[in-house]
């Protein structure tokens, strides 16, 4: 019955002992607001944001605080009411280093005054555009593009179909799933708003049969709104994925290099509806957001946190590590970042704190034996094993031939290798110079236009 | 809090290692090792002794000598010794097994780069040399010590005289029993059709092997004899000689097959195609090795017309 809901390749990652068996039965629950939060001014992919306060301000809890930069930039906001401490720069989850506005937290939660629309259901697409991108919502999958950007469609093209990923199919992570079951009336009724202002008569939410509870509620929910559907997904690493999930929900398949809107889609997380449904009928800018905290933790959760709260003072409520744990991951354990230090703040594409033990160590590579595992995993229908060798032989040119930068990182490859071949390193490393090549090729060509 | 190890994502793998699925294809060959002990006495045992262990000291002492890193606890070794033997006439003297395993692990696999990097299957290129070098004590097949074993020229033989004209279809009756189990004459380990689909299933069922090359394979070679001799010549063809043992075994070396699944489709209907041309066309009553070498010849050819379009690319017009 699944056989059209799939897309080629795929693997199934084990979850080990602490996986989401562990977590989906634990509700959301509120993580206290620490003394102080550090709020980087980029949380997301595009510009940072312009900083709107200084050092010795005192701001409310959802007060602006950064302004975006740009067409490709969020806004960022107050995760609490205090003072501001400094604006200094932070090492970040991706490594980089980050500026960032620092509040000790007053405690009081003072809210500044919120706005919520007074027209939900006849926003027009502008108006929705703008209240989005006031309250700087990002995709909260994890890849935190701004949502503002990705629900205005490009001249000439429209949105036939919304796509609501809930497929959730890193291991470990819940957050998704618990947000989903406690909140599917307002999930629903985001949907619902986006279709309105937008004019999208189709909206279908994809969602991986392991949960089974959700979909239900989801589809109860969803009873009441023309054009809403619930679609159960396999369980196949990675579903989640944009175009994966495209073409397991419709059939369609998003043409190498183009973008949903190229199909009539658009693509958006659970998450992220949510927040825009807050943002519509509340008034409430994006300042708090599910993580699930996972693996050797001595009490593992779902929370709602504020942004800016380090990971540290979640581990901390969590009642702390177990010492077996050899890495600390933000995001999932397929696609997630490794963190160096538990002081890093979680931000908006926070999904998930993972602490792993001795499985997800380092393991020393060998030659490939060309099984053709890698080939098979591939949800793009890549040949990772020779993408790796070249790129390794520096021929980026011929790795480009062979569609490199279509690869999404998904992990897959390296997951499945059995001689544990570093392949999505390299694919990522090769995509970064490619990438890095030709923005010097063009601006290159761009100064010597000028001088002539 | 500090101190945790940073790496790049992925952070979980599944448990397969190299290691791993050489010891598992050990395990799936084991039946019809056992079974060539059985059928053909205890020189057999000594030659997949000597076959093993030579081809791991072989392994051993060249990576030794060029200071590479000692890879013998892959076990792939073990595995090449364990298909050369089972290549080997039963009454082939010691020095026959350490020839071959010097061939198939230094001029082979090693020259070449190692495991993972031999364009041609290791075990078969030894065979082949060994074959064509000491062409009397390769070809003289004994028959099995089994009571009731089926003496005289080995199945093979028999239907290629069939296939040339010499003899009539009508005066050929083979007992399928016999050649399940193997009793008649061949090369240790080829004979005993039942151990070797045994451990070809294990492999599918398991998914160290994909199962597009033994079956395009074998339904090449059927196909091609049902139309040049009938369906019981066509049955008799896919039990008899080396044709199982490569087919689950060899062709789907990784190194030297295809790695994509239309890739090995391609690679296994080479294969039949192959054998069935030696086998009705040539002085050879057997032509199994030589049709899978070619084919691992042409393999990366294939690889490179089959190379999968990325997941949403448009086919090119014009």
């Amino acid at each position: 019955m699944f056989g059209k809901k799939m897309f080629p390749g795929g693997v199934h990652p084990r979850e080990g002992v602490n996986g989401k068996a562990v977590n989906s039965g634990n509700p959301i629950r509120e993580l206290p607001a620490p003394k102080r939060v550090i709020i980087p001014l980029s949380q997301h992919i595009g510009a940072p944001a312009a900083a709107l306060v200084k050092k010795g301000d005192t701001v409310l809890m959802g007060q602006k605080i950064g302004e975006p930069c740009g067409f490709v930039s969020a806004a960022v906001h107050a995760s609490v009411s205090g003072k501001v401490v400094s604006i200094e720069n932070v090492l970040v989850a991706s490594g980089a280093s980050v500026p960032a506005v620092v509040i000790e937290n007053d405690f009081q939660d003072s809210w500044c005054a919120l706005s919520p629309s007074d027209h939900p259901e006849t926003l027009t697409a502008a108006e929705l555009q703008e209240i989005i991108r006031e309250a700087g919502i990002v995709g909260l999958g994890g890849a935190t593009f701004p949502t503002s950007v990705k629900l205005t469609a490009p001249e000439g093209k429209s949105f036939e179909m919304l796509i609501i990923n809930g497929a959730e199919c890193e291991p470990y992570l819940t957050a998704d799933h618990r947000l989903m079951l406690e909140k599917a009336a307002d999930i629903v009724d985001g949907i619902h708003l986006i279709m309105l202002a937008l004019d999208i008569p189709k909206a279908i939410i994809g969602v991986e049969n392991n949960k089974k509870d959700a979909i239900a509620v989801l589809k109860a929910a969803a009873e009441s709104v023309e054009g809403v559907t619930v679609c159960a997904l396999p369980v196949m690493y990675p579903q989640g994925g944009e175009k994966q999930l495209i073409y397991a929900t419709t059939r369609r398949k998003v043409p190498t290099g183009g973008l949903p809107v190229d199909v009539g889609c658009v693509v958006c997380n659970v998450g992220t509806i949510y927040a825009v449904q807050q943002a519509i009928r509340e008034g409430k800018p994006l300042i708090q957001r599910v993580v699930t905290m996972g693996g050797l933790v001595n009490n593992p959760g779902n929370f709602m946190f504020r942004i800016g709260t380090t990971v540290e003072s979640l581990i901390e409520a969590c009642g702390g590590l177990s010492p077996d744990v050899v890495k600390l991951i933000s995001g999932g354990p397929m696609m997630g970042a490794a963190l160096p230090d538990a002081a890093v703040p979680m931000t908006k594409g926070t999904s998930g704190i993972l602490a792993l033990g001795k499985e997800a160590a380092e393991m020393p590579e060998s030659p490939c034996i060309n099984c053709g595992r890698c080939v098979k995993a591939c949800p793009m229908r890549l040949v990772p094993t020779k993408l790796d060798l070249l790129v390794r032989g520096g021929n980026y040119e011929d790795a480009e031939k062979c569609g490199v930068l279509n690869c999404m990182e998904c992990g897959a490859c390296t997951f499945a290798c059995p001689a544990k071949r570093l392949l999505t390193q390299s694919c990522r490393t090769g995509k970064r110079i490619i990438n890095a090549n030709k923005k010097a090729a063009a601006q290159k060509a761009a100064a010597e236009a000028t001088k002539e | 809090m500090s101190n945790f190890a940073v790496t790049s994502s992925p952070h979980l793998r599944k448990n397969a290692t190299t290691q791993r699925i050489m010891m598992e294809v050990c395990l799936a060959l084991a039946p019809a090792g056992i079974a060539g002990i059985i059928l053909f006495g205890f020189n057999a045992a000594l030659l997949i002794a000597i076959c093993v262990a030579s081809c791991v000291l072989c392994e051993f002492v060249w990576q030794k000598a060029n200071k590479q890193q000692v890879t013998v606890s892959d076990w792939s070794a073990v595995v090449t010794g364990l298909l050369l033997a089972y290549n080997l006439p039963s009454n082939a003297p010691w020095w026959i097994a350490v020839v071959g395993s010097v061939i198939a692990i230094i001029l082979v696999k090693q020259m070449f780069g190692g495991i993972g990097s031999n364009f041609m299957n290791p075990a078969l290129t030894a065979r082949a040399f060994l074959f064509i070098s000491w062409s009397t004590i390769m070809a003289s097949y004994p028959a099995s010590i089994v009571p009731d074993a089926v003496t005289g020229a080995t199945p093979l033989n028999a239907l290629k005289n069939v296939l040339a004209g010499t003899a009539a279809m009508d005066g050929l009756k083979f007992d399928y029993v016999d050649l399940l189990i193997g009793s008649h004459g061949g090369v240790l380990g080829e004979t005993c059709a039942i151990a070797i689909i045994l451990g070809g299933l294990y492999l599918i069922i398991r998914g160290i092997v994909d199962w597009r090359i033994p079956l395009s394979f074998m339904a090449t070679v059927f196909v091609c004899f049902l139309f040049k001799g009938g369906a019981e010549m066509a049955l008799y063809q896919l039990l008899s000689g080396g044709l199982l043992l490569g087919a689950f075994f060899m062709a789907t070396d990784y190194a030297t097959s295809p790695i994509t699944g239309i890739g090995r489709v391609i690679f296994g209907i080479g294969c039949g195609f192959f054998l069935f041309l030696i086998r009705v066309f040539t002085d050879s009553a057997e032509g199994c090795s030589f049709a899978i070498l070619f084919m691992n010849v042409m393999t990366p050819m294939i690889d490179r017309f089959t190379m999968p379009r990325p997941f949403g690319e448009v086919k090119k017009h014009g």
